[in-house]
């Protein structure tokens, strides 16, 4: 289950990890629990609503598809972690910043505002799917967005991420590279790997992990020896912030400060999200490892778009106005969906083509 | 409007199952996330949820029903008014079942490509002799200052000038941005240069040997092989791997191995493994400049020795083209890397007895050079392969899989291997000399295949 967010008292001021004597673990969630709400206007949060509910509708179709046969394979879904990719997202620099994940990816994608319908095509296997077809709801890219996937080996993302902040740093773009991995592959060699190796080049990266509290069916206490994941960074020297991925208004507010650390060449940052995801860890998951209980807990009391919503009926929004978005954003899946159904399946040509770029 | 509820696929092979349990009855209003029945399947029961408001209808199939194929409706869902979402799916709609696979039209392969030809090297050309390892270093050097996104990570290269002294003076030249010296790190830096290459840069990943890239295999293959692949196009990575492959010299099973046929099997690699200076130099900046994955084979015994390199401003050679190192027509030897020298010296010996063995130096192992390798059967009637490697699905497998499939016709005895003997490489000198590929026995296979 979702550890809830701590607090605590540090004292300490942001400072460039690798060389200050006193470094401190803590320094920046001091930071962050002095200021822990993104002021949000109302507009921005009219948007983080919006994109987290197509989010949760684009999943929840994409799960109906799968059960009609329409999406095969491995599909993990996002329902329930919404928050974590539109808080962080939205705080980038689009065109600029590269996002890489692993293969429970829809969300990022959606959320780095890249067209539902040639995701949900590449779910469905067909020619107008974001990669052809050719990747599967595990494998999809958009380097025009800088997204940079969508990897299915369970960690590989993070050298990856280092590689693309390595881009940055070597040409001096100003960019920085966002990492998303989970509490399972926070237990994968080559994250601390790249720990080391991002922190010892001082490389623009923010490491993301996202602790839905359950490595497949495996719970964090029973994979893990040091389930406060914000620490992991310690032996590197990398800060550690301790975030409640819950409430988008603080994973936003969160994410300015990572990112402003990591934008002053101070080096990586390591970001623990608190989330939790409703459904299994892919389709074929019987969930035997948590109680239903548990699960109605978080939708009941913790769900980021229902937090939300309250937080938009506050600023006085209309009933009718938010049923109005409802509406707008099941029209928008439901035309996704039609579209990935009614596309047609690559040509078999294409079996043969992308395999190398040149010919020799 | 009524939603039909469908049996639903839990799994990616589930094609079927039993209805266990209605946890809803006709009448009941259910909303997002209620449990609707449980299903079982061979390998769970799993839970079915609603993922709408309605009230449940008709249920159209009883619980306990077993067999029920994935698709079928099992119960109907009115919706809540216009609100509600249209049905999953209002013509049924299906994956194309087994059936349809098997018998959809096979795609046309794509025609086989002619390698290009090496440029033609103008006359008067001066050749200076140089070693393998500094071939290899003028080929980075040159690239790198042709192409600033050019730069060398790995163990060693900037302050120690290379475990090998492959890239020496190149910390000198290009600075530490350039030239960086990773921590002992094989899957990190392997997957840091990968992504940096996604990123837009043009790492040249330098592993101190290939026998410690067994570490970083998976971004060599998942990371950098698929990617182009998976993503329709869109996402390259214009990366080499580099640093010597193969036995070296008394260092033991571990430190002993050609990977060879291992990267060759890979789609989405290439892979070279020169065997001379010319060919380390302009394979190497060919190499470099592709903008597909290469793993670039070396071999620690050859850095040293001394070839003629013809001096040109841009010694640049075709990837996937054999070269044909001695002709000859009474057999061929097909080889690659270390073993060109055995077959070379072969060859000679094979010469002063009266058969004339043409000598075929692969210097791409994907995309191997087909064409060239059956040219010379059609000229010579017999092949022997000579490979530093294990023999066991060897680039040796591979070559005699060719000449069975293409080449049979012009077959006059079947094509012998020479590798190494099928063993972990051992310490004790005399042993590892008895297990390596040697010039005595490319003779005795290429006497054999002449029936002499």
């Amino acid at each position: 289950m979702a550890k809830p967010a701590r607090t605590r008292k540090v004292a300490a001021k942001p400072t460039a990890a690798s060389t200050d004597p006193d470094f401190a673990l803590h320094s920046l969630q001091a930071d962050h629990e002095a200021n822990r709400k993104f002021a949000a206007s109302d507009d921005q949060l009219l948007e983080f609503y919006e994109q987290m509910l197509l989010i949760r509708r684009f999943e929840e179709k994409a799960g109906q598809l799968y059960g009609l046969g329409l999406i095969g394979g491995f599909c993990h879904l996002y329902i329930g972690q919404e928050a974590v990719a539109v808080g962080l997202q939205s705080a980038l620099k689009e065109g600029l910043d590269s996002v890489i994940t692993g293969y429970r990816d829809h969300g990022h994608m959606l959320a780095y505002g890249i067209d539902p319908k040639v995701i949900m095509a590449e779910l469905t296997g067909r020619q107008a799917g974001i990669s052809k077809g050719k990747g599967g709801s595990m494998h999809m890219f958009s380097t025009e967005h800088k997204f940079y996937g969508g990897h299915g080996i369970v960690g590989a993302q993070v050298a990856l991420g280092g590689g693309l902040a390595l881009a940055h740093k070597y040409k001096e773009d100003g960019g920085l590279c966002l990492a998303y991995f989970g509490d399972g592959a926070a237990n994968q060699g080559q994250v601390y790997e790249t720990f080391n190796m991002a922190a010892l080049w001082n490389l623009p990266i923010v490491f993301v992990i996202e602790n839905n509290g359950y490595a497949m069916g495996t719970a964090v206490k029973r994979s893990s020896a040091e389930t406060e994941f914000y620490r992991r960074g310690t032996a590197f020297r990398i800060p550690g912030m301790d975030v409640n991925g819950m409430d988008v208004l603080e994973v936003r507010a969160a994410a300015e400060i990572a990112f402003a650390h990591v934008r002053e060449g101070k080096g990586p940052v390591l970001m623990e999200l608190n989330t939790y995801r409703y459904r299994g860890h892919s389709m074929s998951d019987p969930a035997k490892y948590r109680s239903r209980e548990e699960v109605q807990e978080q939708r009941d009391h913790n769900d980021p778009i229902e937090r939300l919503k309250k937080e938009l009926a506050e600023r006085g929004r209309s009933e009718a106005d938010i049923k109005a978005i409802d509406k707008a954003i099941r029209a928008r899946v439901a035309e996704a969906a039609d579209f990935a159904e009614n596309s047609p399946e690559p040509e078999p040509a294409e079996l043969y083509t992308d395999v190398l770029v040149e010919s020799y | 409007m009524a939603v039909e509820l469908k049996m639903p696929a839990l799994s990616p092979t589930m094609e079927e199952g039993t209805l266990a349990k209605w946890l809803v009855k006709e009448g009941d209003q259910v909303g997002p996330g209620d449990i609707l029945a449980e299903i079982e399947t061979d390998k769970a029961t799993m839970e079915f949820e609603a993922i709408d408001e309605g009230t449940v209808g008709k249920i159209l199939v009883p619980e306990g029903t077993e067999n029920v194929a994935v698709g079928t409706v099992i119960a109907l869902i009115s919706g809540e008014g216009e609100d509600a979402a249209p049905a999953p799916a209002s013509a049924p709609v299906s994956a194309p079942t087994t059936a349809e696979v098997h018998t959809a039209p096979a795609a046309a392969k794509p025609a086989a490509i002619q390698p290009k030809n090496d440029p033609e090297i103008p006359a008067g050309t001066n050749m200076a002799t140089v070693t393998v390892r500094e071939a290899l270093r003028d080929g980075m050097a040159e690239e790198m200052r042709r192409d600033d996104r050019v730069f060398v990570m790995g163990e060693e290269v900037a302050e120690y000038q290379g475990a090998y002294k492959v890239t020496q003076g190149l910390l000198a030249e290009f600075g530490p941005k350039r030239v960086i010296d990773t921590p002992i790190t094989e899957y990190g830096f392997a997957g840091i240069g990968a992504g940096a290459a996604m990123g837009g840069l043009r790492p040249i990943v330098e592993f101190m040997t290939f026998n410690f890239a067994m570490q970083a295999i998976d971004h060599i293959i998942n990371s950098a092989a698929k990617t182009n692949y998976m993503s329709g196009g869109q996402m390259r990575c214009p990366i080499v791997f580099r640093g010597p492959n193969g036995a070296a010299s008394r260092v033991g099973a571990q430190h002993s191995q050609n990977y060879g046929p291992w990267y060759a099997s890979v789609p989405g690699l290439i892979v070279i493994a020169p065997y001379d200076a010319s060919d380390a130099k302009g394979l190497m900046k060919a190499a470099i400049r592709s903008e597909d994955p290469v793993v670039f084979l070396e071999n620690e015994l050859v850095y040293g020795r001394s070839f003629e390199l013809p001096e040109l401003d841009d010694h640049v050679l075709p990837i996937g083209k054999a070269r044909i190192m001695r002709e000859g027509s009474d057999v061929t030897i097909v080889s690659y890397s270390i073993g060109v020298g055995l077959a070379l010296e072969a060859a000679d010996t094979l010469a002063a007895e009266g058969i004339e063995a043409e000598v075929i130096d692969l210097r791409t192992l994907r995309p191997l050079d087909k064409q060239a390798v059956l040219d010379s059967l059609a000229k010579t009637n017999r092949v022997v392969v000579a490979e530093e490697g294990w023999p066991t699905c060897s680039i040796a497998s591979e070559i005699i899989a060719i000449c069975m499939e293409d080449g049979f016709d012009n077959l006059d005895a079947p094509v012998m291997r020479v590798c190494n003997e099928d063993v972990p490489l051992p310490y004790a000198a005399n042993l590892e000399k008895i297990a390596l590929l040697n010039s005595a026995s490319i003779i005795a296979a290429v006497k054999k295949v002449c029936y002499v």
